[in-house]
């Protein structure tokens, strides 16, 4: 079982490269019970949204 | 109707600033990035209709400006400094983990409400340029290459002189850390 810590580091690299099938699995599971990790990895995708907005010029 | 693009210049300068200083975190080479960014404004052909689609070509020129600057500086992130950065790491883990590795209760990641919404405030991209200025130097700068610049990050390897699995590290700190300043800063006071 991945511990929160792992998680994250696994949901941060899925934003650089593709991950495993295994790693796949462990992430799917530790999120699936673990509410603060399940928020995290919406935020990823909520910073990468931000930085593209902010990289672009799409500010307000 | 064509904007007044003097005006308009002057008027978005100062986005550009900083916009440029957060990246390269030296006053002289920023201010030399938006100077080329305006004189290549100023010759170029286009027309627009508003500032917003105005402000978003200057950005991409000052991009590319930004990407030639880091390319020439091909400054090496030496192993040294990368471990300053690490130091910081150690305590930002600390007061994230607790020794099992799992979150600690004041740290576990809350819900954020309408990150949409927060987008459409000036207020919330304040913040975020706080944050972002908040981490350490050289993570910043791995983190901003991949995600304002565009680089992949087998580039940001080649460019910085770091490894692939310390350049995931880099990341991974980078975005833990932006995260829970966010949170901190911005959407713990936005909760509903």
């Amino acid at each position: 079982m991945l511990t929160c810590k792992q998680a994250t580091e696994l949901m941060s690299q899925e934003q650089d490269r593709p991950l495993s099938l295994a790693e796949r699995a462990g992430l799917r599971l530790h999120v699936w019970i673990c509410a603060g990790c399940s928020n995290y990895r919406r935020q990823m995708d909520v910073l990468r949204a931000a930085c593209r907005r902010f990289g672009s010029g799409g500010t307000p | 109707m064509e904007l007044d693009r003097q005006s308009e210049l002057n008027a978005l300068r100062p986005d550009l600033l900083r916009f440029a200083r957060l990246q390269l975190r030296d006053a002289g080479a920023a201010e030399d990035a938006v100077q080329e960014t305006l004189l290549a404004a100023l010759t170029g052909g286009h027309r627009f209709e508003s500032r917003s689609s105005y402000k978003t070509w200057l950005i991409s020129i000052l991009r590319n400006k930004i990407i030639d600057i880091i390319r020439a500086q091909s400054r090496e992130i030496s192993a040294t400094s990368l471990a300053e950065d690490e130091a910081a790491d150690e305590l930002l883990n600390e007061s994230l983990f607790d020794r099992r590795g799992h979150w600690q209760e004041s740290a576990r990641p809350g819900r954020w409400a309408d990150p949409e919404a927060s987008f459409e405030q000036q207020q919330f991209w304040r913040v975020f340029e706080a944050c972002l200025d908040h981490l350490p130097e050289k993570t910043a700068r791995v983190f901003m290459m991949r995600e304002f610049l565009g680089f992949e990050a087998g580039e940001i390897c080649k460019e910085t002189g770091i490894s692939a699995s310390n350049c995931w590290v880099v990341l991974h700190r980078a975005r833990t850390g932006l995260r829970a300043c966010l949170e901190d800063s911005w959407f713990a006071g936005a909760k509903t």
